[in-house]
């Protein structure tokens, strides 16, 4: 009964040698307890409670390549990318498949105080830092997890030292391009040390011929007192992509994480954040908003929990369904007995475009504290048709009309962006993709095109 | 406001102590089978009853069935394991004779009844309630029969109606809930001892509120009852099922199935109040409640409106449900749910939008004290062809104290895009603000959350009819008392 997983469990079995050469220390240390927590585990199914619209059995279940050799990718792919965002010099970083690639531009203008390198060289050069961290707030239970801590060989590693403030947004770049269906393990670890402060960037693109790939992205994040984070999550995969993220952060005292994650196109995709509140006096941001058409699948996931006093948390997730696209949305807020004057509210709102589009929602309360105010709501409906003959009596046709009011619909979601740029960024995309136009941009021909 | 607010002094005066006020068990003889269940218990619970063979294989075929199947444990719930061998299936009062007038019906039995408050007698003539009472699994007494007779309505225990209306009964047992439905249905399907029959005739609006009250009363028994109720085209009724239970150290399992059918443009509207007893203050005993009730209404315009007021049972499993198959058919599930001590609760509903322009509001409001944990679960689906559906969903949980739980899970699944589904739900404690208002005119705290409470939970006791209200709203004074502090 061991399904997809089994192939991955015997290709690491017979490659382990192979595997740990390619990655170090703490990466290779781990990658064992995550062997023995798989043992006897199998994938989640749509039969299991929190998957029901997803089947990450059925993500993995294909005969997938991974790139386990280290074989080099041409270097030009990384050079030829140009996602910038206008208006804003942020630092780029780029992930060609699972491997890091060092850019000239970033290792140049890095201010001091701030790491940003590739995860296994990482845990080659400086063990210590990265032995007290990474798989840390991760939790080898899940399966997605442990098959990612298991096989992933390279990923990124950001720190921020105590006190440092980075003016400007940082960019990671998740390129796929590959000649054979492939698996993807990625990991990403953030450390922001008390008082840091940092803006991330990041987006997927899948290169123009590039044969479809499962990505499995785990993103470790240690928020220490008083940090700040706001990381803008933007997803412009392809249709024959799959994405598997899961997102893990750990809050300490005063720290503040805005996490907004963004699916512009994709092919299926589900994100599960869990957020361990374990601070007092946090503020928790999380957002998300997915806009899907032809058969894109979109599943997000979250699970605050709270366990200690006077936190607060925000979860705001905003779908527009059209043609035969798919969306869930499972999210549970938990207040521990340890979590009193805890205020945390959730808000799922959803749009149904056309009669073949399906939304699922289960948003969750699970409160053990009485001193607490929680509340969720969810809603799925479609667009004011009194709005919309209001636009029309005033000469709006009524497909402008439409992509007015969806675009004010996602505006709640986009303002939740803290960086200006960023925020003006995101809101021409999701205006040139609620206008069905691909999302890529205009100087840029290296992305798949969506028409 | 002031006459209100004596109302309710005198309300928790009433039931100071709050111990459970009908804790007592009667004595009468009852015939018991042993414990355990095989076929042959299944066969002798049958030929008891002399049933016809149909009904023999239908049991037969549910046990089967049971038998490949596991309890569920997707609650959020901690249930003990039950040894499904160490209950005792069937138990039933001797008859005597089969009792002609109220005279030959057993004083002892009467008393019961009396101390209940069921106003079996002259009483409920006046009240104009038609009392199908059951005890420990046999229908003992039916009142006001010739009454709804002359309305061509059927009112009876289940048994009697699988005796006298076989062709009804065959009809539709097993409609709404199928044997293979659950584990607890099987169960039930299976072994089902006894419970109420309701058919009302096309154009009939039912004149009386039809009334139910069961009682577990022998030691280690489970009460297995089975309710099926058929509104014909156009018809009316209001039937109403009242639950309490004598105290008792074991606990007792539950597991009962309520069948509801909605033909056109009819309306059933069925209210429950439970006050099984909840084990005590360690949380040892008390009754595990599982019980699978739905509607369909499959007729057009036709409307279920379920009531609950859950106070009692140690575990509660629970999800009156509505399919909505007839076009413009409309769902409703107001419930106040309340846990103390070690009470455990997981209940909600289903409201499954199949048919265009149907319609559905949910209202749950959970209360939980002590240690008791409380949760909301609920599901609201709109099937693909199901077109300008409208759903409206409210659930609130107020948490008494720092050691209960109060958890919400709704499931909304949309498939069609003309429909409109909400879901709000809110998690708090008592506000300051308000308790402190009351102590500022002179309202103790205790009697001020009592107030607070009943405010908080009369939008769903306003939806119960006259004679239950008042008992439910006792029945939230009683079982909030202590609670607070």
């Amino acid at each position: 009964m061991m399904g997809a997983l089994n192939q991955y469990l015997e290709l690491f079995d017979n490659s382990r040698h192979d595997i740990d050469n390619g990655s170090a220390g703490a990466m290779n240390r781990l990658r064992h307890d995550a062997r023995a927590a798989l043992e006897g585990r199998r994938l989640p199914d749509t039969g299991d409670e929190g998957f029901e619209k997803t089947s990450i059995e059925a993500m993995f279940a294909p005969d997938l390549g991974l790139n386990i050799n280290r074989v080099a990718l041409p270097c030009d792919i990384a050079s030829a990318f140009k996602c910038g965002v206008p208006n804003v010099s942020s630092l780029l970083a780029i992930m060609v498949n699972d491997t890091f690639v060092p850019s000239a531009t970033l290792l140049n203008n890095l201010p001091d105080g701030i790491t940003v390198m590739s995860l296994a060289r990482a845990a080659a050069e400086r063990p210590e830092e990265i032995d007290r961290h990474y798989g840390t707030a991760a939790s080898l239970d899940a399966p997605g997890t442990a098959l990612n801590t298991m096989l992933a060989q390279d990923g990124i590693y950001i720190h921020v030292d105590r006190g440092i403030k980075l003016d400007r947004p940082l960019q990671l770049v998740n390129l796929t391009s590959t000649p054979v269906p492939m698996l993807i393990p990625r990991r990403v670890l953030i450390v922001l040390e008390e008082g840091a402060s940092l803006s991330v960037l990041t987006c997927d693109h899948t290169m123009k011929d590039s044969a479809s790939a499962v990505s499995s992205q785990v993103i470790e994040i240690l928020a220490g007192p008083g940090s700040s984070l706001n990381v803008c999550d933007i997803e412009e995969s392809a249709p024959d992509q799959s994405r598997y993220s899961q997102t893990y952060v750990t809050m300490h005292d005063g720290a503040d994480v805005s996490i907004g994650g963004m699916t512009l196109h994709c092919g299926t995709t589900r994100n599960e954040y869990s957020v361990d509140i374990r601070g007092q006096h946090c503020q928790c941001h999380l957002g998300g908003m997915a806009i899907g058409s032809g058969k894109q699948h979109i599943d997000n996931s979250s699970d605050v929990i709270h366990s200690a006093p006077h936190s607060d948390s925000r979860q705001l997730f905003k779908y527009v369904l059209d043609d035969e696209a798919h969306g869930a949305f499972e999210g549970s807020i938990v207040v521990t007995p340890d979590a009193p004057y805890t205020q945390a509210y959730q808000s799922d709102r959803n749009i149904l475009a056309s009669a073949n589009a399906r939304m699922h929602t289960k948003p969750q309360l699970l409160i053990y504290n009485d001193e607490v105010k929680c509340s969720h709501g969810a809603t799925t409906g479609q667009l004011d048709e009194q709005a919309l003959f209001y636009m029309q009596t005033r000469g709006i046709p009524r497909q402008q009309a439409r992509m007015m009011l969806m675009q004010a619909f996602m505006a709640e979601v986009i303002d939740t962006v803290r960086v200006d740029a960023v925020r003006d960024r995101l809101r021409y995309l999701v205006e040139r993709r609620l206008a069905g136009f691909d999302a890529s941009c205009n100087d840029c021909s290296t992305c798949h095109t969506q028409q | 406001m002031e006459q209100e607010v004596n109302d309710n002094s005198n309300l928790i005066d009433d039931v100071t102590g709050g111990e459970y006020k009908y804790g007592f068990t009667s004595d009468i003889d009852t015939d018991v089978i042993g414990r355990g269940l095989n076929e042959d218990v299944i066969r002798l619970i049958s030929a008891k009853k002399g049933e016809p063979e149909w009904l023999l294989d239908y049991r037969l075929n549910a046990y089967r069935y049971w038998l490949t199947l596991t309890p569920p444990k997707w609650a959020h719930l901690n249930i003990p394991d039950i040894d499904f061998q160490d209950i005792i299936y069937y138990a039933a009062p001797k008859p005597k004779e089969g009792p002609k007038s109220l005279d030959e019906v057993d004083p002892e039995l009467l008393k019961t009844f009396d101390r209940l408050g069921i106003p079996l007698e002259e009483q409920k003539q006046l009240s104009g309630m038609a009392v199908d009472a059951v005890m420990d699994s046999v229908s003992v007494k039916t009142t006001h029969r010739a009454k709804l007779a002359e309305l061509g309505i059927v009112f009876c225990s289940f048994s009697e109606a699988v005796r006298e209306h076989p062709e009804l009964v065959k009809r539709y047992l097993g409609k709404v809930v199928s044997y293979k439905d659950n584990f607890y249905a099987a169960l039930n399907s299976a072994v089902f001892s006894d419970g109420s029959f309701v058919y009302i005739p096309k154009g009939v609006r039912c004149p009386m509120e039809l009334s139910t009250y069961f009682r577990i009363n022998a030691s280690g028994t489970g009460q297995f009852e089975r309710t099926l109720i058929v509104a014909d085209d156009d018809a009316y009724v209001s039937y109403l099922e009242g639950c309490t239970a004598p105290m008792r150290d074991e606990n007792q399992l539950h597991a009962a199935i309520v069948e509801i059918i909605v033909e056109n443009r009819a309306e059933v509207k069925y209210s429950t109040v439970q006050n099984w007893w909840a084990g005590d203050a360690q949380g040892r005993g008390g009754v595990y409640n599982f019980v699978t009730k739905r509607g369909l209404c499959r007729g057009v315009d036709s409307k279920l409106s379920w009531t609950q007021v859950e106070t009692g049972s140690a575990i509660t499993w629970k999800y009156p449900s509505c399919v909505l198959a007839g076009e413009g058919a409309r769902g409703e599930f107001y419930s106040v749910a309340v846990t103390r001590h070690y009470q455990q609760a997981d209940t909600g509903t289903k409201m499954i939008h199949l048919a265009p322009n149907t319609t559905s509001t949910i209202v749950s409001k959970g209360i939980s004290a002590g240690h008791s944990e409380n949760s909301y679960r609920g599901l609201v689906k709109v099937a693909p062809n199901a077109t300008g559906c409208r759903n409206y969903t409210q659930c609130d949980s107020l948490l008494l104290g720092s050691h209960c739980g109060a958890h919400t899970f709704p499931y909304v699944d949309v498939m069609n895009d003309t429909a409109i589904v909400e879901h709000e739900a809110t998690t708090s404690k008592i506000s300051e603000d308000q308790l402190f208002y009351c102590n500022q005119r002179g309202i103790p705290t205790e009697e001020a959350v009592g107030l607070i409470v009943n405010g908080y939970a009369k939008e769903v006791m306003n939806k119960l009819p006259m004679e239950f209200a008042v008992e439910a709203q006792k029945l939230l004074s009683i079982t909030l008392e202590g609670s607070v502090g």
